[in-house]
């Protein structure tokens, strides 16, 4: 078995495999490595050098001088609090939903999933869905960044698919004692579903946290931007040729620039560990399966 | 797009009849017994109905004069006339042209680097350092298209990025990358592929996981070499899977990622960087042309389920369980 290998040409395919995919995974890491470095050093060395890993002379300055920036902070705890609250109400909502449409003799219950898995294929688009928004006076509140998408369809239908697939005796027994449909979920499915619904938590913080579009759309009040929109003014629209430049506008030191990125990447970095293990199982776990 | 996969399952489930003892409870009743249930369902329900079906109704200006004043109802239909604008407008070859262009450079390039990085991935025998390879090279996906943006204006940065200053004496040339027409699609398509290879890689190396290591020791004894191997059993055994993941790619040619686009778009390279949905964002929201902007967005729509439905038979034919 092992020495089906062991021919001379394909140990040469081995080394040539094992530095190729060691530099693709140098290069997955590398912008980060360089953003890092950079975050530390000095403006001078960042005008100097236009590469390196390591700063000549390490410093603090950009970090303190983001820190004393207002906007920043209140960008950070935004995106910290509609994180948070967006992802309870996300998971709340899915699983609330969940529930009764894996009961297959429910009432109903074809139909609303098929209006659900409509809503997959066909979306009425950006800006119906920004006028309904408007029209609930919805823009410029946090609330705008959570509820147009407070249930995400392909989540729905894995979790309903899930509870479907649990042993219907545990519900069986749990009924004969006499337990209401509100308590089965509560003390038997919920506990049972803790990694998967860890794995949805993870899923919608991250799409909360990385969203984009919806505060571009919705918040026109700068004071009330998120990370994401932080960032962009910052290393993005900072360019000069880009349309909008306000006249008056300091375009922010490269020093900055770094530091900024860096503190944005940190929280993903942090729950990567996490994600990674979570991810990849809730990939596989309707796809590959038939 | 693996989750379409999923609710494959969960529509031939759904459709399933009820059991024969279900059935003699009458509806009337086990709509009564299920009540708690559509207390639970009914904020879901009343989110499905807010957020994706009232828009769906709101889309009606399309075919209308919308003027916000006036609001839906009061506005003048004006029929198929704002179509009729669209497809007149120079504009609408553009875009179609530099989506299609987009898109097709993601086939073509992206899917199938894609390929080759799983069976690369599968061809390494050191379970750890296969593992240490898979945790590097997931991680750019998890990152926002903020942070890509950011990242490639840092590294291309005028004068000072270390792609800026390698790549122009490279090429021996001083080129403002990001500025510059030529290198938009070229950009786009690296951050694609820097963002989301390695995480496109796992549903192939599943898929590479369940191929039966008997047919390789078989191989083996008839002497067929490595590449041999790879081509005549590994290849044919994850065909179903490349199948249907670029059937279900084709299914999805209009929709360019709207954030990545607006991000690395600005005003001297918008002739090649504007597609449907960023010309929506600019032409409805920016400039409030909310009628024009609903009618191309409905149209994009339109044609995504036509893709969709269409891609789906195809998969059928290739892969008699198709999607759903």
């Amino acid at each position: 078995m092992e020495n089906r290998y062991n021919t001379k040409p394909g140990r040469v395919f081995d080394a040539f495999n094992i530095v190729l995919l060691g530099a693709v995974g140098i290069l997955a890491l590398l912008p980060f490595l360089f953003v890092i470095a950079g975050s530390f050093a000095t403006e001078a060395e960042l005008t100097r050098r236009s590469f390196f890993l390591w700063p000549e002379e390490f410093t603090l300055g950009s970090y303190e001088a983001i820190l004393q920036t207002s906007a920043f902070l209140r960008a950070m705890a935004t995106t910290i609090g509609v994180t948070a609250t967006g992802t309870v109400i996300q998971l709340a909502l899915t699983v609330c939903m969940a529930y009764p449409l894996s009961k297959r003799a429910l009432p109903g219950r074809n139909i609303i999933l098929s209006l659900v898995v409509f809503t997959m294929v066909f979306s009425a688009g950006m800006i119906p869905t920004f006028l309904v928004v408007k029209d609930l006076g919805l823009l410029d509140t946090w609330w705008a960044l959570i509820l147009p998408m407070a249930v995400n369809p392909f989540s729905l239908i894995i979790i309903k698919n899930f509870f479907q697939e649990l042993p219907a005796e545990l519900e069986e027994s749990a009924k004969i004692d006499g337990a209401s449909e509100l308590r089965i979920l509560w003390s038997i499915l919920l506990p049972l579903s803790k990694p998967v619904l860890a794995t949805f938590a993870l899923f919608y913080a991250v799409g909360i946290w990385n969203d984009f579009m919806s505060p571009l759309l919705y918040l026109n009040d700068s004071r009330m931007w998120t990370l994401q929109m932080f960032l962009r003014q910052v290393t993005v629209a900072s360019d000069a040729m880009l349309d909008n430049p306000d006249p008056s506008y300091i375009p922010p030191s490269q020093g900055i620039k770094f530091a900024v990125v860096v503190v944005a990447t940190i929280p993903i970095l942090l729950f990567y560990p996490f994600l990674q293990k979570h991810f990849a199982k809730g990939i596989l776990i309707g796809s590959v399966k038939g | 797009m693996t989750s379409i996969l999923q609710n494959a399952d969960s529509l031939s489930a759904a459709s399933g009849p009820p059991s024969p003892v279900q059935r003699k409870v009458s509806f009337k009743a086990r709509m009564v017994q299920y009540r708690w249930l559509y207390i639970l369902l009914l904020p879901g329900l009343l989110y499905f109905a807010v957020f994706r079906y009232w828009p769906m109704w709101g889309a009606r200006i399309a075919f209308k004069d919308f003027v916000p004043f006036l609001g839906i109802d009061g506005s003048p239909w004006v029929g198929f006339r704002h179509f009729e604008d669209f497809f007149t407008n120079p504009d609408f070859s553009r875009l179609l042209t530099n989506t299609l262009i987009l898109a097709a450079l993601s086939l073509l390039v992206a899917f199938p680097l894609t390929i080759i990085m799983a069976l690369l991935l599968n061809e390494l025998r050191l379970q750890i350092y296969k593992r240490t390879i898979q945790t590097l090279i997931y991680i750019p996906h998890f990152l926002s298209w903020t942070i890509v943006a950011s990242l490639s204006y840092l590294l291309l940065a005028m004068d000072v990025g270390p792609l800026f200053t390698g790549l122009n004496n490279l090429l021996g040339t001083n080129i403002d990358f990001l500025a510059d027409p030529d290198w938009f699609r070229p950009i786009i398509v690296a951050q694609e592929i820097w963002k989301n290879t390695g995480w496109g890689t796992i549903i192939f190396l599943a898929a590479l996981a369940t191929v039966d290591q008997e047919q390789y020791e078989a191989a083996v004894i008839d002497g067929a070499g490595r590449f041999q191997r790879v081509w005549h059993i590994t290849l044919p055994n994850i065909r179903g899977v490349i199948v249907v993941l670029l059937i279900l790619q084709i299914g999805q040619i209009l929709n360019t990622g709207f954030e990545q686009i607006y991000l690395m778009s600005n005003s001297l390279n918008r002739s090649v960087a504007d597609v449907f949905d960023t010309y929506v964002y600019f032409v409805g929201i920016t400039q409030g042309a909310y009628s024009y902007s609903t009618a191309v967005g409905l149209f994009k729509a339109v044609i995504g389920v036509i893709l969709i439905f269409g891609a789906n038979s195809l998969a059928k034919r290739f892969n008699q369980s198709g999607l759903f």
